[in-house]
């Protein structure tokens, strides 16, 4: 056990877990029950998927819609997959055990102990992986429980803290110019659809501003 | 079964499917730069859109009202760099103070 990479991964994985509580609480606000929610996070385990799913049908969409723009937002979990396969070269039950816990969090510290070689990436992936499936579960529950006993979501501000934790989660990622620009036509988009469009559907639809930013790129490099 | 626990039990299934095969195809099937590039983008338009509809809608109107002040504080938290904590409970402890001014 390598005490440093320990450290780095605990580092990571408290925090990370510790906004569980945000999910849980949302979820419950959503009208999903607590052993629902519980669920969710132990099954699906990807936070950006999980708000995404409560957030649509909380506002009333489908269970299609809703599914699919959770599933759009767990694409990425597919190219970790793809990065951390040659590294940890594990197989049958312990690929799906490595499988469920490829997150942004688990493949980030890994790579980031690129230079340490893959036994550093090994241990970093599963020190992560395994520790923020622990505390984000942990807190999922604490989260649903806490918001049970509340009531009205809005008299706690949780009707604010979920389009925060959207944005917290979508701020980083807006580095460039080509970025920030999808960002506000697909804010414009989704509201200008909403009058009209069945709930979900203003949000999975910017699904395709994406794809013609993505093949347009260069445009605005 | 109620449509909770349809969209619950779909998106469980696919998000294992999609890390799973991660780990299954060999890598060059999908390290072509444009389904890289528009993987990346996917999250900013679809986690954005969110952000729009959960701070500016109800039902199928367009509304301002205390979230909007809970999301601009957010704003001001991420600006300062402050953890994802402080920028979910400031945005909680703005909306919920003008909830009860009202």
């Amino acid at each position: 056990m390598n005490r440093a990479t320990l450290a780095q991964s605990l580092s990571v994985s408290l925090p990370v877990g510790a906004y569980g509580i945000a999910f849980g609480a949302a979820s419950v606000a959503a009208g999903f029950t607590v052993l629902q929610s519980c669920l969710i996070s132990l099954l699906t385990f990807s936070g950006a998927s999980q708000f995404a799913l409560v957030g649509v049908m909380g506002s009333g969409g489908t269970a299609l819609s809703a599914t699919a723009t959770a599933s759009l937002l767990g694409t990425r979990n597919l190219l970790y997959g793809l990065q951390m396969a040659p590294v940890l070269r594990t197989r049958r039950m312990k690929k799906v055990i490595a499988a469920q816990l490829t997150i942004d969090e688990s493949t980030g510290v890994a790579i980031s102990l690129e230079k340490n070689g893959r036994e550093s990436m090994r241990q970093g992936f599963w020190y992560t992986g395994i520790g923020v499936y622990t505390f984000w579960n942990l807190f999922t529950l604490l989260g649903a429980l806490g918001a049970q006993a509340m009531g009205d979501p809005a008299a706690f501000g949780l009707d604010a803290a979920v389009p925060a934790a959207f944005l917290g989660l979508v701020w980083p990622r807006l580095t460039g110019k080509t970025e920030r620009l999808l960002a506000i036509s697909a804010v414009a988009l989704a509201l200008i659809a909403t009058p009209y469009a069945p709930a979900g559907v203003p949000i999975i639809s910017t699904a395709a501003l994406a794809v013609f930013f993505g093949l347009r790129g260069r445009v605005w490099r | 079964m109620d449509a909770l626990w349809i969209g619950l039990i779909a998106t469980s299934i696919i998000a294992f499917l999609l890390k799973y095969l991660g780990h299954s195809v060999p890598e060059k099937w999908l390290s072509h730069p444009r389904v890289l590039k528009i993987n990346g983008l996917i999250p900013i338009a679809l986690l954005s859109a969110l952000v729009a509809v959960q701070t500016f809608t109800n039902g199928k109107s367009l509304v301002i009202d205390q979230r909007l002040a809970g999301l601009a504080v957010a704003v001001i938290a991420l600006i300062l760099r402050a953890p994802f904590a402080v920028v979910v409970l400031s945005a909680a402890a703005t909306s919920a103070g003008l909830y009860h001014l009202q």
